[in-house]
């Protein structure tokens, strides 16, 4: 039984990483958005695995919490947002999509790599999966470094968040409930504040496009 | 019961200003909960002094003297800055820069981000420290881009996102912290608590803390404006209005060390080596040597002393870097001073950005013949920031560069150098700057200089005489960090 949780599980982590990198390549806003409600429903169903085979209950919070929040108020959020910003069949002109998938996995064996040590000390059941926890985590960051837009560096901003709830449930079984309720508090606060930032963007600048703020350097 | 009304008080007063703050006495209702804030404060102080280190509430929050002084920072700055953007901010709105709405999101948002500091220096909880200083930036970010100007937001974009990323990587340290500290405590939220992981610190597993400390000081690191991961900083602190730049700059950023030397205790424990001191060594001394050679081209006033910042915490990261009992009092004199002499420059610098209608260091003359309170208030400041003897800043200057003579002789050329470029750039562009012909303006309404000359009188006592309480109340914090 143990066994076909832990090939569940690690099914899913795989998908996670997948998702991972279809974000990376993704050029439009819409199906950007639908990636990531797509994560984080893998996430939590994941989430509720682990919860189920190791008996953490705890953790059915947790599942519950992610589906809540990531995968119906914050799409909806992004949603609304990009219909009325008028940025949603947007397509965003990239810089090399081959480089960066091949620099993504680099950054995939550097992630297992750093993840070993600690997951062999592990006790969970999902030790295997820190190594993609932490592929996620630097996936993400990839992204933003690559995207030029507003609402995409967001969206690889909340996917390094997702990354990381994974590291914490495969590593220690999630984080105490009250730092995880703060951590969700923090999340939704921070995308009503960066909604009505797009706003104020698009008030000054007439466009989303974060090529127009490069003015202040450093000197 | 006194933690409890430390954080009410400023959360209660975020609230009601998110209410009242665009009215008339909102200025006066913001400085109101600052002092009471300020009181709530300076009554766990006198407590935790007499009755050492306390705990409430299970354990949730913990006092001693390393934080307590923090906090009574923290709320004496937080009063005094509310006291000058009275003033200021009814200046800003006499010269059509801001809107009712925008006073009243500028009040709540200034309660607001004084809790948040609060919580992340009693919290006991190191995933509460972690939320509470995400929530920080989140209070702030719309502050900095309260004009709505491009350069504004653009300051507040890279802020965000910067400091968001950063603070991920805390996050990722923290997991790694719970995930060594479950194993001993068990799950569940005690094995978080400081209080729990100090009295295990000797038996963490070293090398998931040598790595989680890595992710913790780059990601805390960010906050406290740490070169290369600085770049927020200067922009945040020269588009936001001035008495954010106050703040970020005598608080955020003191806040956010608060957190990495917290996160060194534990890590020193486990590894028994010196290895966290060397990376924040590091840190610190390339954070001096950067910031004092992009001091010197600076045009911008704002954006200079946001620069001198950089130079000030990469000093302290230094000093606790390198440990002992001597750096680490240092360390703390240092900040406190610096905390107090940079936000009294800023207040005046309010001042005089308001009277020239520019930030631009060369449209900026003869403060002291229009207004000598201003010009004073400028020049005495800028000396105390560039480790002038009497003040306080030499005093700690002082020790932390005679430790690093003794212990690491190697580093005193850099910091000599660094020290002496920022004192010629700061000292000659005040200089222009307050000397000379002028064609200021004057104020619609008298500025708050009171507070200036509060802060920088503080520094020169602690320059010339450290109360013996006061030394005490350091040397115990010292023995505490190490």
């Amino acid at each position: 039984m143990t066994n076909l949780f832990g090939q569940l599980i690690n099914l899913f982590a795989a998908l996670l990483l997948l998702i991972a990198f279809a974000m990376l390549s993704q050029r439009r806003v819409l199906s950007l958005i639908n990636l990531f409600a797509f994560q984080g429903l893998v996430l939590s169903v994941s989430t509720a695995i682990v919860a189920w085979s190791s008996s953490q209950h705890h953790l059915y919070y947790s599942a519950a919490l992610t589906l809540l929040l990531k995968v119906l108020v914050l799409p909806w959020i992004l949603h609304r947002l990009i219909r009325r910003l008028n940025v949603k069949w947007d397509v965003e002109t990239m810089f090399n999509i081959p480089t960066t998938m091949l620099v993504g996995i680099a950054l995939v064996v550097f992630a297992f790599n750093l993840a070993a040590p600690i997951s062999q000390m592990a006790g969970t059941i999902t030790k295997g999966t820190l190594g993609i926890a932490m592929a996620s985590v630097l996936l993400s960051f990839l992204m933003m470094i690559t995207r030029s837009k507003a609402v995409p560096q967001v969206i690889g901003f909340l996917a390094m968040e997702n990354g990381l709830f994974f590291a914490a449930t495969s590593a220690t079984y999630g984080m105490p409930m009250v730092v995880e309720l703060g951590i969700a508090l923090d999340v939704l606060v921070g995308m009503f504040i960066l909604g009505i930032f797009f706003f104020q963007i698009r008030e000054t600048f007439d466009s989303l496009d974060l090529k127009h703020m490069e003015k202040l350097k450093e000197e | 019961m006194e933690i409890l009304w430390t954080l009410a008080i400023p959360l209660i007063g975020g609230l009601l200003l998110a209410l009242f703050g665009g009215r008339r006495f909102a200025p006066e209702l913001n400085s109101a909960m600052s002092l009471g804030t300020f009181v709530a404060a300076a009554a766990l102080t006198v407590r935790v002094i007499t009755d050492g280190p306390i705990t409430a509430l299970n354990e949730q929050f913990f006092v001693d003297s390393f934080n307590v002084f923090l906090v009574a920072l923290t709320a004496l700055v937080g009063l005094t800055t509310s006291l000058f953007s009275r003033p200021y901010m009814r200046i800003e709105q006499h010269h059509g820069k801001l809107s009712v709405n925008m006073l009243r999101l500028y009040h709540s948002m200034y309660q607001l981000f004084t809790f948040t500091m609060l919580l992340a220096l009693l919290t006991n909880n190191l995933g509460i420290m972690w939320v509470a200083m995400e929530a920080a930036t989140l209070t702030t970010v719309l502050l900095v881009s309260l004009y709505r100007t491009p350069a504004s937001l653009e300051a507040a974009w890279k802020y965000f996102i910067l400091c968001g990323v950063g603070i991920a990587q805390a996050l990722f340290g923290t997991i790694l912290v719970y995930f060594a500290a479950e194993k001993l405590l068990g799950a569940g939220g005690n094995a978080l608590l400081w209080t729990h992981l100090d009295s295990v610190k000797a038996h963490l597993e070293p090398t998931v803390l040598s790595l989680a400390f890595v992710f913790l000081l780059v990601g805390y690191g960010t906050k406290v404006g740490l070169a290369p991961l600085h770049n927020w900083l200067p922009d945040a602190h020269a588009e936001g209005p001035t008495p954010v730049s106050a703040v970020l700059s005598g608080l955020l950023l003191n806040v956010a060390l608060y957190a990495v030397m917290r996160s060194k205790v534990l890590v020193d424990g486990a590894l028994g080596s010196h290895f966290a001191g060397d990376l924040m060594m590091g840190f610190g001394l390339l954070s001096v040597v950067m910031a004092a050679f992009f001091l010197s081209r600076q045009k911008d006033v704002k954006r200079m002393f946001a620069y001198s910042s950089i130079e000030h915490m990469g000093l302290m990261t230094f000093a606790f870097g390198m440990g002992g009992p001597v750096a680490t009092f240092a360390g703390m004199l240092h900040m406190t001073v610096h905390s107090l002499t940079k936000s009294a420059i800023f207040f005046a610098v309010g001042h005089a950005t308001q009277k020239a209608g520019t930030q631009l260091m060369e449209n900026i003359r003869g403060l002291i013949k229009t207004s000598p309170t201003i010009g004073w208030g400028l020049v005495i400041g800028s000396l105390a920031i560039l480790g002038m003897p009497p003040f306080g800043v030499f005093a700690s200057e002082f020790m932390i560069i005679t430790t690093a003579m003794h212990t690491y002789p190697w580093t005193t050329p850099f910091l000599l150098t660094a020290l002496g470029v920022a004192f010629a750039a700061i000292f000659s562009r005040v200089q222009t700057m307050v000397f000379g012909e002028t064609v200021g303006q004057r104020l619609p309404h008298p500025p708050a200089l009171v507070p200036v000359f509060v802060h920088l009188g503080l520094v020169l006592l602690l320059g010339l005489y450290i109360p013996p309480y006061l030394a005490v109340w350091y040397r115990q914090a010292a023995a505490l960090i190490g």
